[in-house]
């Protein structure tokens, strides 16, 4: 088979910009967290779990998620902290059960350590709530095979591999990211989408995650060239 | 003055591609921003960039100042101080003239844009125009602290505020519970500038030269203007703790003014402070100098921001590019940049900051990870063409107020 075979229909990469909105709602200690939590809308859940993946692309380790920093550095609850960071975002496909998700470790926590409510953080350290605007559009990279597709993803902006990886997941609710969902069902390419979408963006860098796709992908386009009946004998996942 | 396509060479082509994307979409359509002064200040010189910068992106930006007596303006700097939190005397006589002098700006000024930016409390009663253009969509771009404003003054400003369609904010903290959409744009800093650009070790070497420093060991640096806000004094403890073990020489550099008398009182202060230390250099640095700053930015093994109360904290953001390792107070904006051992360190008092620039000159590697991270971040975050993009999201923002937007 040839990496160059035409695909059913052709990828077409997106940016997502977001621009970040002020709730006017703070907290300066875990009851207060724990109120704004439980009622905020579920942008702001979003907001404050994902926007350090864009901003701080390019840390290893990269920094936790908003909740987690916060509670570590200026309410110095490191167990705390370390139990907030450790909620694996990856096998949530809803905000609502992430959220859950984050309340339970935070109630349980305070159950735990009544003596915990009595911290407040200085004034100027408050945890202040925020959410996003998102604006997606097209760019104007549109592929239609294996290889073009793997040219394009190394010289889209990591804002397209972050709509496309965590975005179209969790937020559009699509169930994958959208790099795995094209390559099988218009390329059929099931062994090579499961193998994306088998990796937890969660723990890399975008510049990593761009990485290991790419890596992936070559892999495959060589097995393509070298053997080309060899797509014919691929098991179907 | 450099044009949009300069920028591909800091931030990548892909990025200004974009933001080229994003500015079609607002093609044809028009931005009044209106301000109290052409020159000086850090609104004016926002303004200066930016507009260009829009143009080049096919955006049809300009710039409107409005006009104010010598009165007018000792008003305003009193509605400023207040809403930093200072108590100020504002008589009724007072509010009366701001009212009067908004007034006839209204009548005076073409306002036209289809989105009109009024920056700061100077223009902001302009929104009694708002009826008459509905088209128009009025956003308040307030760039100072009102974390905790004078409530006087505060609620004097309210009435014209909640008219407004958007309100921007430049800190989480600055932001209050208001009826209107509140925005977060933190401020940015031009990689292109003198005082942020790539400099030759020449011309580091040059500038070390001129203010007779020796490079023959390590260098920890503060810059900032001589006000007890920024803690020169502080700095100068937090570096005999450091002398004790590590030998090091200090630089406190900035603007003294000099018509403020406090300025020349700290500038003093400081001086005798640091008494005969032939290796604390306190340089009283003309403004405009930004060649000088940024060599002796680059130049510095420790950059340190002691501020006890901080807006922003643009000389950090400075810090940060330079991929310099920061020792900085945890307070104002400087949380926003430096997050505590990613890319820089935060510190609470004296103590703590001499214990991070020890920890600092004793690993290397450590803190060069640490300004390589903070370099990056800055790319990322605060450069004029995240600004740029912060801007045209804004105004695409106003016509859509649903938090997943398709732009087709």
């Amino acid at each position: 088979m040839d990496p160059l075979r035409e695909a059913k229909e052709p990828f077409i990469f997106s940016i997502q910009a977001y621009i970040p909105e002020l709730t006017g709602l703070k907290a300066s200690n875990l009851q207060q967290l724990l109120d704004h939590i439980k009622t905020v809308p579920d942008s702001v859940i979003y907001h404050h779990t994902h926007h350090f993946l864009q901003e701080h692309q390019y840390l290893s380790p990269e920094p936790p998620n908003d909740f987690a920093y916060w509670v570590t550095e200026f309410l110095h609850e490191v167990r705390l902290g370390e139990s907030l960071l450790s909620i694996d975002t990856i096998q949530y496909t809803t905000i609502r059960e992430l959220r859950n998700e984050i309340i339970r470790t935070l109630e349980a926590f305070i159950e735990q350590y009544p003596t915990s409510l009595n911290k407040f953080v200085l004034p100027g350290e408050e945890f202040h709530f925020l959410k996003s605007a998102n604006f997606i559009l097209q760019t104007p990279y549109k592929v239609s095979n294996l290889k073009d597709f793997r040219d394009a993803l190394k010289k889209i902006t990591i804002d397209s591999i972050y709509f496309h990886m965590y975005e179209a997941r969790l937020r559009i609710r699509r169930g994958t990211n959208d790099f795995s969902r094209w390559l099988e069902e218009c390329l059929e390419e099931t062994k090579l989408a499961n193998k994306i979408a088998a990796i937890d963006p969660y723990t890399h860098t975008l510049e990593n995650l761009r990485f290991a796709i790419v890596k992936l992908i070559d892999k495959r386009i060589a097995e393509l060239e070298k053997s080309p009946e060899i797509r014919g004998v691929l098991p179907k996942s | 003055m450099p044009n949009i396509s300069d920028y591909a060479a800091v931030v990548g082509s892909s990025t200004i591609e974009e933001l080229q994307l994003l500015a079609n979409k607002l093609q044809g359509k028009s931005v009044q921003n209106i301000n109290s002064t052409a020159i000086g200040g850090g609104v004016a010189e926002l303004l200066n960039r930016i507009v260009p910068l829009l143009k080049d992106l096919g955006i049809n930006a300009q710039w409107d100042v409005i006009k104010g007596g010598e009165n007018f303006f000792t008003i305003t700097k009193r509605f400023h101080n207040a809403l930093h939190g200072r108590y100020e005397e504002i008589t009724p006589e007072m509010y009366n003239l701001f009212l009067e002098t908004s007034k006839k700006n209204i009548e005076q000024l073409n306002l036209s844009g289809d989105f009109i930016v009024i920056h700061d409390p100077q223009p902001i009663a302009l929104i009694k125009k708002k009826p008459a253009l509905p088209y128009s969509k009025w956003i308040w771009r307030c760039h100072i602290d009102i974390s905790s404003p004078d409530t006087k003054v505060w609620n004097f400003l309210i009435p014209f505020l909640h008219q407004y369609d958007s309100a921007v904010f430049s800190s989480p903290g600055f932001s209050q519970q208001l009826p209107i959409r509140q925005f977060l744009v933190p401020p940015s800093i031009d990689p292109l500038s003198d005082k942020n650009k790539d400099l030759s070790q020449e011309a580091i070497d040059d500038v070390l030269d001129k203010y007779h420093i020796p490079k023959d060991k390590p260098i920890i640096t503060q810059i900032s203007r001589f006000d007890y806000l920024k803690d020169p004094i502080g700095v100068i403890e937090a570096y005999r703790i450091v002398k004790r073990r590590i030998d090091c020489q200090l630089i406190l550099a900035g603007g003294t003014a000099t018509d403020d008398p406090e300025s020349s009182k700290v500038y003093a202060d400081t001086m005798e402070n640091a008494g005969d230390d032939p290796d604390i250099h306190i340089l009283a640095i003309p403004s405009g100098s930004d060649l000088d700053i940024n060599a002796l930015q680059r130049a510095s093994t420790v950059i340190i921001q002691k501020s006890i109360r901080e807006g922003f904290g643009l000389t950090v953001t400075e810090a940060l590019w330079k991929a310099k390792p920061v020792v900085a107070s945890s307070v104002g904006g400087i949380p926003l940049q430096i997050k505590h051992k990613y890319n820089g360190l935060l510190c609470h008092s004296i103590f703590g900051a001499a214990f991070s620039i020890k920890q600092l000159l004793h690993n290397p590697e450590y803190a060069k990870r640490l300004g390589e991270n903070g370099r990056e971040h800055v790319r990322q975050n605060f450069l004029l063409t995240r600004h740029l993009r912060d801007c045209i999201l804004l105004f695409l923002s106003m016509y859509h107020p649903e938090e997943i937007i398709y732009l087709s």
